[in-house]
């Protein structure tokens, strides 16, 4: 069994940060209906990347909300509301992130669904928290990035702020928000308490930096400087980068500058032998691999480092990984189907409970697909006559 | 309020930073965490520090990812010691570990020994790669796993090669991961009274990340990301403007929008370039490169100005100074301090988990090697 199963989440939440959550519960067994606006739906939907629409919608709309049902609703009608508080009287997790106030107006702020429901473990993720002037500014990832620092961490020095090139603050806000559930689901299962989780996006943010924030906080304010080339973080001294090799890249993590120096023939990097100037000189060292590296392949690099344990590996792209017999063992990838038969590839759960691989072959909802059986099944006539 | 794993005891083997980031949000959530260490040096985190960072003995690295748990010295080498640890492991709720694949197994403390000791356990497991085929044994460091996962072809612009993430994303992300599975775990065993085995990984973890993507790239006939070529450009998928642009006083980010409505509000001629609404994508090198010539006239604040009264999506690009100066940082009571003592203290981050209204607070500083042993002895009556 699935650490979830029999458990009910009603999910709010559109976008990435809040779907991403409930669709790891969704992979831990819990069943998701998700609420959608009527005949819009969650805007993910129409949110093309690369102008990639699979099956009318966008590619990303079927990464995360895979392993879901759609119950499509108008929350400005009272009859529509009524049947979601019927849902809500019998679910277990409730997710949402709306702005600040937004819930309220609507009925479905924690106040009210936890007087339907006093169990219940509602989830709701913000970009910057329910007060203070920020709180309605677009809580969308690029922002995020820019306004926490973090754009300062990544490329090199010269290169002015550079993004990491995913949502990755959503995603991070996800994950915290499946875990602050999943303590509360723990404590139902003890206590039988219901309970309020709250994320933001900055807070997700600077958790994910906590390491150099800390820094930064116990370092008389010292900015994080990048090394003018070759930089993969900051905070650490050379060779700690990815270089071009004759033919393609090598990733070298922590080793001895000597020691490097002796393993590749490279003479010019024999004298740094002071510890302390591989942070130091950093710059200088890594301008002599660089050009040190270049003269030889990859494959040949790795058969001097590899053997004499150094951090080293190649630089690969998805189809060189996926050819890899190293990435095919993992079996990440799983097809999934829609109820139409429409069927697509995309990525497992990334957490194996006893063994299993937490697949499902269930593809993402057409808008409204489960309306019918989800009405049957939960919503009594007397509650809504209207129906 | 009541922390959601108060009497969950956790026993942390692991080192370096997945690992012991999962202990540390188990911890937040009220479980007590006992580190497991070698005698000699400890967790080897203790040593590796950034900017030659030390709180005593210790790096601020290690006070940073290890606060909010106790320490216990124990050989596993050692016959005595490792008796001493079955015992504890006997009362434990959960362990983990992130020793490479094979090492458990010689020293006895495999899942299914465990089992035998403790038959309600839940034993998490950290590998770089998984624990079967031809990386298994490679060494799971962060940058590395980057490397070979396809991550470092998203960020940075085309000309710049490989760009990865400038912060242990896999090692980051795995422990989040490991955090979920280890609950998932406690509820699972609350039902069937049995013990879980979870298992992640960091190449796992981080081909998750980029699970949007790559559900991109895997039905798009495997056409390769293209980042642009464009300096500031900051999504390999998305179209102009997307993306950091140089003020005459500093950077303006631009997340998704209207590209006429912006180009209109900012007095910027596209219609050479903007011919249909796919140009957003086809021409976007050209088109960020001429929104770029605009923003580079005016300061930040007036972009804001003219951009945000507007509705449009942006914000203006903040170092660490400024960011936490900002009112919004404030109010998100973001800061702790760690009690070290002797009026001593250190500054770092809360959880970013609210629950029942309260942020997750402790002033508990991280242990010193060992300091716990002996009323742990005491109370778990191990002589």
């Amino acid at each position: 069994m699935r650490p979830l199963e029999d458990y009910l989440v009603i999910d709010f939440s559109q976008f990435l940060s809040g779907p991403s959550a409930s669709l790891r519960l969704a992979d831990m067994g819990a069943r998701v209906i998700k609420i959608e606006r009527l005949g819009v739906g969650d805007i993910c939907r129409t949110l093309y990347t690369s102008n990639l629409i699979m099956n009318g919608e966008s590619s990303v709309f079927h990464a995360i909300n895979r392993n879901k049902e759609s119950f499509e609703v108008d929350l400005k009608k009272e009859e529509d509301c009524e049947m979601v508080r019927e849902l809500l009287k019998k679910a277990d997790v409730m997710i949402h992130n709306f702005r600040p106030g937004v819930m309220d107006r609507l009925g479905f702020d924690y106040e009210s669904v936890s007087a339907l429901n006093p169990t219940i473990i509602y989830g709701e993720i913000s970009g910057f928290g329910n007060e203070g002037e920020w709180k309605n500014k677009p809580g969308q990832d690029l922002l995020l990035q820019s306004v926490t620092g973090l754009t300062s961490l990544t490329g090199n020095a010269d290169n002015g702020p550079i993004a990491m090139g995913l949502s990755i603050v959503d995603m991070l806000a996800g994950a915290h928000l499946a875990q602050g559930l999943l303590a509360c689901l723990y404590r139902k299962v003890i206590k039988n308490e219901g309970g309020l989780v709250q994320v933001s996006m900055m807070e997700s943010a600077y958790d994910f930096q906590f390491e150099t924030i800390t820094t930064f906080m116990n370092d008389g304010g010292a900015l994080p400087q990048r090394s003018l080339k070759n930089n993969a973080n900051a905070y650490l001294g050379a060779p700690y980068g990815i270089y071009q090799t004759e033919n393609g890249y090598i990733a070298l993590a922590m080793g001895s500058i000597p020691m490097l120096g002796k393993l590749l023939i490279c003479e010019d990097l024999l004298i740094y032998i002071d510890i302390k100037e591989a942070f130091d000189k950093r710059d200088e060292i890594k301008a002599i691999l660089a050009n040190h590296l270049l003269s030889a392949t990859t494959e040949k690099w790795l058969s001097l480092l590899e053997p004499a344990d150094i951090w080293c590996a190649d630089v690969l792209n998805w189809k060189e990984l996926m050819e890899h017999d190293g990435f095919k063992v993992l079996n990440m990838i799983q097809e999934v189907e829609m109820l139409d038969g429409y069927k697509y590839e995309t990525t497992r759960c990334p957490i194996r409970i006893d063994g299993e691989l937490l697949t499902s072959s269930k593809g993402s909802p057409k808008l409204g697909q489960d309306n019918q059986n989800i009405i049957k099944e939960f919503i009594t006539l007397n509650a809504v006559t209207n129906v | 309020m009541s922390r959601p794993l108060e009497g969950v005891l956790v026993l942390e083997f692991c080192q370096f930073l997945a690992g012991p980031s999962a202990g540390l949000k188990l911890a937040d959530f009220g479980a007590r965490v006992i580190k497991i260490e070698r005698p000699k040096g400890g967790d080897a985190c203790r040593q590796l520090s950034i900017k030659n960072l030390f709180v005593e003995d210790d790096s601020l690295l290690f006070h940073t990812i290890n606060r909010n748990k106790e320490s216990y010295a124990a050989d596993l080498k050692n016959p005595e010691d490792l008796e001493k640890l079955k015992k504890l492991i006997s009362k434990a709720d959960i362990m983990t570990h992130n020793f490479r694949p094979g090492v458990m197994e010689k020293i006895g403390l495999d899942y299914v020994n465990v089992q035998q000791l403790n038959d309600k356990i839940i034993y998490g497991m950290v590998t770089g790669y998984g624990t079967e085929g031809p990386w298994k044994n490679k060494p799971g460091q962060d940058l590395l796993v980057q490397s070979v996962s396809g991550l470092t072809y998203l960020s940075g612009s085309d000309i710049d090669g490989p760009v990865p993430f400038g912060l242990s994303v896999s090692d980051i992300m795995c422990g989040n991961h490991l955090a979920q599975g280890l609950m998932a775990g406690l509820i699972k065993r609350a039902k069937t009274n049995k013990s879980v085995l979870v298992e992640v990984s960091l190449l796992e973890s981080i081909l998750d990340v980029q699970f949007e993507v790559i559900t991109t790239y895997l039905n798009d006939g495997g056409k390769l990301p293209e980042r642009s070529s464009a300096k500031g450009s900051a999504h390999a998928y998305l179209s102009a403007p997307y993306g950091m642009y140089e003020t005459n006083n500093g950077y303006l980010a631009m997340a998704m929008g209207n590209l006429e409505n912006i180009c209109a509000l900012i007095n910027c001629d596209i219609t050479d370039l903007y011919l249909h609404p796919n140009a957003a994508f086809e021409n976007r090198d050209q088109l960020i490169l001429r929104l770029a010539e605009t923003f580079k006239k005016q300061d930040t604040q007036r972009w804001l100005n003219i951009l945000e009264t507007n509705g449009i999506w942006c914000a203006e690009v903040l170092d660490y100074q400024k960011a936490t100066a900002l009112n919004a940082y404030k109010n998100l009571d973001i800061e702790q301090y760690l009690d070290l003592g002797d009026g001593k203290n250190i500054k770092t981050t809360v959880s970013p988990i609210r629950l029942d209204g309260l942020k997750l607070k402790s002033a508990v500083a991280a242990p010193k090697l060992g300091i716990n042993n002996r009323e742990i002895n005491q109370e778990f009556k191990i002589t």
